[in-house]
């Protein structure tokens, strides 16, 4: 590659790299410092986060982090082989359970209570769970989901687009009765039950050889606390699976997918067996639904059956309109974008409420936004739950929502990605505009 | 007389009353242009329909090599070496021209999802060597400056050639060309006419072309067979046929005509 002509490429190899510019390269290395330094907690990095979350923004963050791996895999299903599905949440929640079956705290398998016998709030006890280490719960759940997928798919065959859109969402309700059937697995279907720990076992040691839940030195190295670490071993599990979405659409399987997104009948003249690429695109998505949720589930420790309701199923859609359907870049800009945003706005209605606490220089924005009791006429409720005008954070959260996905649809149907593209094009070809 | 490689006997295919094809017979010999012509609804497009099995013929049978592949699924019939082309252009939009060559490439290539995924040395290696036959096919039909772009933005004379790079990716052994020259211009025709010539003499590969320029077809072709109303009227060298008295009535009425002669 010729260094003072960065399009100028001189093999196939370097024309299928991930980063073919060395202007790329070096933005992402220089992406990845910044990652390292935030999980630092470096002092000038992370006051960025730390002005829009707030200073809990860690915590957010690595919130996230699984969710962008289940959004790659409905990226993959999606973005890639064009089978629009509402089914996502099932296919994660799916994942998820595996993992707490194989790796929840339990009193084995044949301590499980039959669910008729039982259905106050069930604790700890009379739960299933093997109490088996991460390196056994966490490739299966993505197995587990990935079967699941499997059996879904012929649905896929049969019908298409919109159709197969409705089917997928019976799933979500599917999985939400079993939750309520099940809660010896499950938990109480309101509060739900304890996921296993981020934690490295060899098998069930009562120490962890590499513990991610507690604060500590790390390979008697760095000291770091347990946000920290979750941060770190999420963001690389992340990163990996990122790499494997990159690689599936640059290769044979990945091209056959996006065949069959643009044209079926095409590709399979075309020597492309549909089913079984549309099976496998199922099976691929699920894997990293299963993947992402089982990681989300043990990250926040707790859930419940309702966590895998349509909603969770429609943020991913979202991320894929808002973020761009098709990329990896766009779909991980969309999590962000998607899973960030109700931070932010709750970090700036917190932020506003201290001013007009503290009588801050903008006190008077707070005392027009902000509704305090009954007799204001502010637009936001600082209550916890309000119905109707005046309306409460959460509220608006959805309000914000709905207008972005709107504004995104009507101006950029490439989404987040679009703009970039846009603006690297125009900086590549300044001053000229085309 | 060189070997047959596709025979065709007696299909017939109806959707509902509508008989599309009616008990027609023929069959293709090694390295040869074969050519169907007939009036707009003749059933041409759907006896490669039926070829490549897209269709399913109520009656008759087709074999490939002796064999036959009646209720085979299309990619079975591709994977035999059975490439076409389509009369309205089915590329894949969103995909650049070099991916929808290398897709051509599908079924000559092994890389699996886990291989693919893991980008290990032997996938790298085997999509290497594909981009490179792929590239020889771009230098063959003179279209390397459009290689990155999407083909939805490609004008309709380069989407044409793309779809027959596609097709011959797959190094077919027969090539079913569904009116390859439809709405192109002259140059635009005289080009492609001169790609499908350079494809028997270089490749060998035999053809079936459906199409709707006489000059084109009694200048290239080697036989040819006329379908009026899902039935074969003729059949025979490009000479025999314009002399054909059904033929004339089939595409004027009735009175002279003077095919090929424009």
């Amino acid at each position: 590659m010729a260094f003072n002509r960065p399009m100028l490429r001189t093999s196939y190899q370097e024309d299928t790299a991930i980063f073919p510019t060395y202007f790329q390269k070096g933005a992402a290395s220089l992406f990845f410092v910044v990652l390292i330094l935030l999980g630092l907690g470096a002092p000038i990095v992370s006051s960025i986060p730390s002005f829009f979350l707030g200073s809990t923004w860690i915590n957010p963050i690595t919130n996230m982090l699984p969710l962008a791996i289940a959004a790659l895999g409905i990226n993959i299903l999606v973005g890639v082989t064009g089978q629009v599905s509402l089914g996502h949440a099932f296919f994660m929640g799916v994942g998820a359970y595996t993992a707490v079956a194989l790796g929840g705290n339990g009193d084995e398998w044949q301590a499980c209570v039959p669910f008729h016998q039982e259905l106050g709030l069930l604790e700890q006890e009379g739960q299933c769970g093997l109490g088996l280490p991460i390196w056994i719960w966490l490739p299966f759940s993505g197995i587990g989901a990935a079967l699941a997928g499997i059996i879904v798919a012929p649905a896929a065959v049969k019908v298409r687009g919109l159709y197969l859109a409705i089917v997928t969402v019976g799933l979500v309700f599917i999985g939400l009765h079993l939750g309520r059937m099940l809660p010896s697995i499950a938990g109480d279907f309101e509060s739900g039950r304890k996921w296993p720990k981020l934690d490295f076992r060899l098998w069930k040691e009562e120490t962890p050889l590499v513990s991610f839940t507690e604060d500590g030195k790390w390979f008697g190295l760095i000291h770091l606390t347990e946000e920290q670490k979750q941060y770190f071993l999420l963001i690389m599990i992340l990163g990996a699976f990122m790499l494997f979405a990159k690689n599936l659409v640059r290769s044979r399987t990945g091209r056959a997918l996006q065949a069959i997104r643009d044209r079926d009948i095409a590709a399979e003249v075309m020597g492309v067996p549909e089913f079984n690429y549309k099976r496998l695109g199922f099976a691929i998505s699920s894997f990293y639904a299963g993947i992402g949720g089982a990681l989300w589930a043990s990250y926040n420790g707790r859930m419940a059956p309702v966590n895998w309701s349509l909603f969770l199923s429609v943020d991913f859609i979202a991320i894929l309109l808002i973020g761009g359907a098709g990329t990896v870049a766009g779909t991980i800009l969309g999590t962000i974008f998607v899973e960030l945003t109700p931070e932010v706005v709750k970090t700036f209605t917190e932020w506003l409420g201290e001013q007009t606490a503290s009588n801050g220089p903008v006190a008077w924005l707070a005392n027009i936004l902000l509704t305090e009791g009954s007799g204001d006429f502010g637009p936001i409720s600082t209550g916890t739950v309000a119905l109707g005008w005046p309306m409460s954070v959460f509220y608006w959260n959805l309000v914000i929502y709905g207008v972005l996905i709107i504004a995104f649809l009507i101006f950029e149907p490439m989404g987040l990605y679009g703009i970039w593209v846009k603006v690297r094009n125009y900086w590549k070809r300044w001053p000229f505009s085309y | 007389m060189a070997e047959s490689i596709l025979e065709v006997e007696g299909i017939t295919l109806r959707f509902g009353g509508v008989t599309a094809i009616h008990n027609v017979s023929f069959q293709v010999n090694e390295g040869e242009l074969y050519s169907i012509i007939g009036p707009n609804g003749a059933g041409k497009t759907s006896i490669f329909n039926t070829i490549s099995q897209v269709y399913r013929p109520q009656e008759g049978e087709i074999r490939w090599r002796g064999n036959s592949i009646m209720g085979e699924m299309p990619d079975v019939v591709a994977n035999l070496g059975i490439a076409r082309t389509f009369q309205n252009i089915e590329l894949f939009p969103q995909m650049t021209v070099v991916e929808n060559l290398l897709l051509g490439r599908h079924i000559r290539m092994k890389n699996n999802w886990l291989s693919g995924m893991l980008w290990t040395p032997k996938a790298r290696r085997e999509e290497m060597e594909n981009r490179e036959r792929v590239e020889d096919i771009i230098d063959f039909l003179e279209i390397p400056e459009w290689r990155n772009h999407p083909v939805a933005l490609l004008p309709y004379g380069i989407q044409k050639l793309v779809e027959l790079g596609r097709a011959l990716a797959m190094e077919p052994e027969l090539l079913l060309l569904d009116e390859p020259v439809a709405g192109m211009n002259l140059e635009e025709t005289e080009d492609m006419a001169r790609f499908i010539l350079d494809i028997r003499r270089e490749l060998g590969i035999a053809m079936i072309m459906v199409e709707h320029d006489m000059g084109l077809v009694m200048d290239i072709a080697d036989r040819i067979m006329v379908l009026d109303f899902g039935e074969k009227i003729a059949e025979g060298t490009p000479e025999e046929v314009q002399r054909n008295p059904d033929v004339i009535a089939a595409y004027l009425g009735s009175g002279d005509l003077h095919i090929g002669e424009a």
